[in-house]
């Protein structure tokens, strides 16, 4: 059985001082969910730096090195063809398209990566909490013990930053 | 919350964060009015006619087109850039804005990057029905082929092809990642069923979680550092493709900085053309106020000066140079049969942006409404001379020849225009115009305070 708590902020001032409140007293939050990117939070909720800008880095080599070997393989390997007198190596003539490829296979590793990481996409069917949440409405989901220990710690924690509609659930697992 | 005294409110009227909702999410929910309706009717009747055009000249053949041997390039490569360059001011609003952390990029950036969409569709239809033979278009991707050859890797017009596409593609992902949550919005606002099914679809399942929103602040500002040199060089490419030939007029080193001032010059002069009227008819005058018509006014005026600076250049340098041809390319330009071109794209881009200097004028709406369209005409012409005078002097004194573009190629640029505003129309009504989680968050910011403060404001 799992027992978690969820409670409404309308302001994300209330819903700052609460996460961080909770965090020194070692309760875990499960999730919290807010129509804007409230500044601040994840470091309140000590999130670790993501991982993505290293994706985007790690698809835009493969992408210059696609990109600039292709055209290479291309115009020394496989074809080689005089144009313009120019030689067939002409690195200044493969930049370009080598940036464009570059900045393509970046964008969309990463976009990729984060809307697999975070289970996100077309038809995906992800629980949606409540649908003030995406208006005007900031929701705390904080994780409790089973024996019920944390309740009356948590509660006046939330009620403290005027939290609204404050709830236990059990879920049997 | 610190809110600066000196700066002028972004939002006005007080808002909170339901209001902001409400309001912005209003003109999808409501019905659409006349004047929506009869808007549609003009833009899509210009749309068919651009349609039935396009189909004679792929029927008939390139014939049907004013150009002769002397001037290959007229106004199908003039509309072209004109599109391209259009397209530069939304990925400029929300990358290169984005990184120099202004936030009055909030309230236009979303409707700016959906029209540098729309115009650079517009523009990679000029290149495929200038092919003459567009069912054979996709001869410009290197594919393994019979022929065993590849394509020309050496050329700026298949650097184009590259430069151009992704653009667009990463534009649209830009814009999307962006429209996500929004959408998510607009999902939990909808009574139908029908519709809540189509947009929790296109959603992604978005549920405001904060670790989603901490990705996605990664995400937008790691996007934004690759979109920012992808805009920068987008225009530097098709400037190349005059820059790398030998005709005197084309065959210079300022072209790619010349040129990509005056695309985020036209660009923005466009994005103004629209938001005013839109902000008018939406009831948005609260989040697209007149300090962000000031603001981008204020670009016009920088970009503006920049073009002008340029033709300036290029003119002293054609004199400095000491070559016959090139001083007689510009002589010809200023003074030779295409003169008035040359005189229109002087006043509308040089002398008229400089009114802005006054500070009234940056911030009367109709002053703005025509210089806009004066900017537009202006660039449009600049293209046109560009292209046009340059070429029809010829070496060849036998060759020289004179141009008129016939009524099949007026009526597809008149096509694309109407492509253009119907996309935009389309727009209006299916998704948010503006960025509603992004206004939100800079609300306490830049709103404009209450009397009050409200009891959850910390001091």
């Amino acid at each position: 059985m799992r027992r978690y708590i969820s409670a409404y902020f309308e302001d994300e001032e209330n819903l700052l001082r609460a996460a961080k409140d909770l965090r020194e007293k070692n309760i875990s939050i499960q999730d919290v969910l807010t129509p804007f990117p409230v500044h601040g939070l994840d470091h309140a909720l000590g999130y670790k730096r993501s991982n993505l800008p290293t994706v985007a880095f790690i698809c835009g080599a493969i992408g210059l090195a696609v990109a600039f070997g292709f055209q290479t393989w291309a115009f020394v390997v496989d074809y080689p063809l005089f144009i313009g007198g120019k030689p067939h190596f002409a690195i200044p003539s493969f930049i370009p398209i080598t940036f464009e490829v570059t900045v393509l296979f970046a964008a969309f590793g990463m976009a990729s990566a984060f809307f697999i990481v975070s289970k996100l996409g077309p038809g995906a069917n992800n629980v949606i909490h409540d649908e003030r949440i995406t208006d005007d409405h900031f929701v705390i989901i904080v994780d409790l013990d089973e024996q019920g220990n944390q309740d009356e710690n948590v509660k006046s924690i939330l009620l403290n930053e005027e939290a609204q509609n404050i709830q236990i659930k059990e879920i049997e697992s | 919350m610190y809110v600066s005294p000196i700066r002028e409110p972004l939002i006005t009227g007080e808002k909170t964060y339901k209001k902001i909702t409400d309001e912005i999410s209003a003109p999808i929910e409501g019905k659409a009015g006349k004047a929506w309706y009869a808007g549609i009717a003009l833009t899509s009747s210009a749309l068919l006619l651009g349609l039935a055009m396009m189909a004679y000249t792929i029927w008939e053949g390139i014939g049907t087109w004013g150009l002769n041997k002397t001037i290959g390039w007229g106004w199908g490569i003039t509309n072209f850039v004109w599109w391209v360059g259009i397209g530069h001011a939304g990925t400029f609003i929300s990358a290169i804005l984005l990184l120099f952390r202004q936030k009055w990029r909030t309230s236009i950036n979303r409707s700016a990057e959906a029209m540098t969409l729309f115009a650079v569709m517009c523009a990679g239809l000029f290149p495929l029905i200038h092919m003459g033979r567009p069912l054979l278009g996709f001869f410009v991707f290197p594919y393994p082929n019979t022929r065993d050859l590849w394509v020309n890797f050496n050329s700026p017009l298949l650097w184009d092809v590259f430069a151009i596409s992704t653009y667009f593609s990463v534009s649209l992902l830009f814009w999307y990642v962006g429209l996500i949550p929004d959408i998510g919005t607009i999902r939990d606002r909808m009574k139908s069923k029908f519709k809540k099914a189509i947009y929790g679809f296109l959603s992604f399942g978005w549920t405001g979680s904060a670790k989603h929103w901490s990705r996605h602040e990664t995400i937008s500002l790691i996007l934004a550092g690759l979109a920012a040199p992808l805009v920068l060089s987008v225009h530097s490419i098709v400037s190349s493709d005059f820059a790398t030939s030998v005709i005197p007029g084309w065959h210079t080193t300022i072209f790619p900085p010349y040129f990509v001032s005056g695309a985020i010059f036209s660009g923005f002069a466009m994005v103004l053309t629209l938001l005013i009227i839109t902000r008018k008819v939406l009831n948005l005058e609260n989040y697209i106020t007149v300090g962000h018509i000031e603001s981008m006014n204020k670009i016009i005026i920088a970009t503006g000066s920049i073009v002008g600076i340029a033709y300036i250049t290029e003119l002293f340098i054609a004199w400095y140079s000491g070559v016959e041809y090139e001083q007689y390319a510009f002589l010809n330009r200023a003074t030779g049969p295409y003169w008035w071109a040359y005189a229109i794209m002087m006043t509308c881009n040089v002398i008229s942006p400089q009114l802005l200097w006054f500070k009234k004028l940056r911030r009367n709406l109709v002053f703005t409404f025509i210089l806009s369209i004066f900017i537009n005409i202006g660039m449009w012409f600049e293209r046109f001379v560009i292209i046009v005078t340059s070429l029809h002097r010829d070496y060849l004194p036998s060759s020289w020849s004179m141009y008129e573009p016939t009524f099949v190629e007026v009526g597809i640029f008149i096509g694309t225009l109407g492509l253009f505003f119907t996309c935009f129309l389309l727009f209006i009504r299916v998704f948010p115009v503006i960025a509603i989680a992004e206004v939100k968050s800079v609300l306490k910011s830049s709103g404009e305070k209450k009397a009050v403060t409200d009891k959850n404001e910390s001091s």
